[in-house]
């Protein structure tokens, strides 16, 4: 079973995030960067997939020469080889969607993993525009019905459940008001939710395997893809800030607070 | 005249889902700024009753699209059924709810539309072809001003930034049949979570816990019964198996912001205040004296919940 996952570089979920002053961007000075973690749950179901079933997993990341840290990041938590889609400057969520739809044509997985967002544009879209374009099934949001915890989390389990004749895979999805269970006729686009799994962290061996691991590298014009934007990012700006509050010295005081002050009942 | 075309949603139980009722109203919102008229879909095995109450909300049209395979929800039959009736009816702006519903799908129906889209708007400005629409990006640290280029474009609205429409006349309802295309995804179940407490996303107030209950909630949901509240959680709660996924409030979890929220045991992270600084009063209740949450609640305690709650609730109980 080939695998085919995304891993896009965003900022640490941990950076605290400012505007600059014009509004053009923001402030990149001090910024760290990481695999979107959306993604690497990705990366770490593909694995477990991998290793029940056999088969390659094939890590994508799109973006300048820096988006190599990512795709080292995911081959040495084991997956097979990397594909760089390079370019510089925004892109929005049709064109990757498009650019992704020509990679896997070429690399014909049975399945696409990908986060359901990442955490900087926050958009949960590109798993969904992309199984479209390849008018696959989608699941997004997979989750698994036990939780972190548990043993068969802890056994490396994975999450998606091929069904018996394999030609299917059933997920459970993090839904409003509960779970819902799809099955999707592979191949499929499964998008992932925080407690799908918990990604591995990546070994010794595995850092020095992954150096030596193929990265091939494409190019929109070379997947014949025309990626002008169709969505610009006019302005940004800070949301309003609360006022800061007040501590109270206990629950009389809360009470009264929330009472006289807050009319909250 | 240009069309807006809102896609009210259906509950497993076959009612309205009220987070529609939020999307009409950025409809109506967008509506007026783009001069636009506004429609709405219902897509339901049967839509008619749904549709029925949709029309009383100011819209001009319902499409009533009912077919045996749209039972479920399922994005694949979906989005096709939504992308004909835009093209047919030449709909400029396709929006609903920022539900799961709504994410799964209307990203499927933008693909289908070659159009851009926009998830999570948050308000719309500027006017006529000129509209923009506002979204949060990076946890809600930033809000961006997003122009979409494409003829048609598509957009799900973050539901606690817009009221809930009222009625105010009615509008046509035209039923129409979508056609039943080859699903490639079988419908095998939906669990509910069943509670008889409001709805995380509609409740008035919430009372959320976090890894400072250590995975006792009783303190939390006695809380939440004496103030008819919702009950929700932080990620660390859900991700260890103590509530449901389905209680989280955050960036990637449920978005609230209700009269007045509870925080108990939350440090705070910018990930769960994502989810729940948009609320009018927010009570912080944590040991350390340094949690960040108490940077964005109007009052804050430092006390250890399991005393303090027991004690709030006694007091409230009093007080009211």
């Amino acid at each position: 079973m080939k695998i085919l996952v995304t891993a896009k570089r965003v900022e640490d979920p941990e950076s605290k995030i400012k505007v600059k002053p014009d509004g053009s961007g923001i402030v990149p000075e001090g910024l760290k960067y990481k695999i979107n973690p959306f993604d690497e749950i990705a990366v770490e179901e593909a694995l477990r997939l991998s290793a029940a079933h056999t088969g390659d997993v094939v890590v994508v990341s799109i973006g300048t020469k820096d988006v190599h840290e990512q795709l080292r990041h995911a081959l040495a938590m084991g997956a097979t080889k990397a594909v760089w889609v390079n370019h510089t400057g925004a892109l929005d969520q049709l064109a990757i969607a498009r650019l992704l739809q020509k990679v896997v044509e070429k690399e014909k997985p049975d399945l696409v993993i990908l986060g359901k967002q990442s955490i900087d544009d926050d958009q949960n879209q590109v798993g969904q525009y992309l199984a479209e374009f390849l008018g696959w099934s989608q699941a997004t949001f997979a989750s698994k019905v036990e939780a972190l915890d548990s043993d068969a989390e802890k056994n490396k389990q994975p999450g998606l459940k091929l069904t018996a004749d394999k030609k299917g895979l059933t997920v459970v999805r993090e839904v409003d008001g509960g779970l819902s269970t799809l099955e999707c006729s592979l191949p499929a686009v499964v998008t992932t939710d925080l407690r799908l799994n918990q990604p591995r962290y990546a070994s010794l061996p595995g850092i020095m395997k992954a150096k030596s691991k193929p990265i091939e590298e494409l190019t929109p014009a070379a997947l014949a893809v025309d990626v002008a934007p169709k969505l610009t990012v006019t302005k940004l700006s800070s949301p309003p800030a609360r006022k800061a509050g007040i501590k109270v010295a206990d629950v009389p005081a809360l009470v009264e607070k929330l009472k006289n002050e807050a009319k909250a009942f | 005249m240009p069309i807006v075309l809102i896609v009210a949603e259906t509950q497993p139980d076959g009612g309205l889902r009220k987070a529609s009722l939020n999307a009409l109203t950025a409809g109506a919102q967008l509506a007026k700024a783009a001069g636009a008229e506004l429609h709405a879909v219902v897509l339901a095995k049967d839509a008619g009753a749904v549709a029925a109450q949709v029309k009383d909300y100011g819209v001009k049209v319902v499409h009533a699209g009912s077919a045996a395979h749209l039972e479920h929800g399922l994005a694949e039959a979906l989005a096709p059924a939504i992308a004909d009736l835009a093209a047919s009816i030449k709909a400029d702006w396709v929006g609903a709810a920022a539900t799961a519903q709504g994410r799964d799908t209307l990203p499927r129906v933008a693909a289908r539309l070659n159009a851009a889209m926009a998830t999570d708007v948050t308000g719309f400005t500027g006017s006529g072809a000129d509209v923009a629409v506002m979204r949060p990006m990076w946890a809600g640290a930033v809000i961006a001003e997003v122009k979409l280029h494409t003829p048609v474009k598509v957009f799900t609205v973050r539901t606690t930034e817009f009221p809930a429409a009222e009625k105010s006349g009615g509008g046509e309802v035209k039923a129409f049949a979508p056609a039943a295309p080859k699903l490639p995804t079988k419908h095998v179940e939906f669990k509910e979570v069943k509670s008889a407490r409001p709805n995380l996303t509609e409740a008035k107030v919430v009372v959320s816990g976090g890894r400072g209950t250590k995975g006792d909630f009783k303190e939390i949901e006695a809380l939440a019964d004496e103030l008819n509240a919702a009950v929700g959680a932080s990620r660390a709660v859900c991700d260890a198996g103590w509530q449901p996924n389905d209680l989280q409030v955050g960036q990637t979890g449920k978005v609230v912001a209700p009269q007045l929220y509870v925080a108990a045991g939350i440090s705070g992270a910018i990930q769960h205040l994502a989810g729940m600084k948009g609320s009018k009063t927010i009570v912080a209740i944590n040991k350390d004296p340094e949690a960040p949450i108490f940077q964005v609640a109007d009052y804050g305690l430092v006390a250890d919940l399991f005393k303090a709650l027991p004690e709030l609730r006694t007091a409230i109980k009093a007080a009211k």
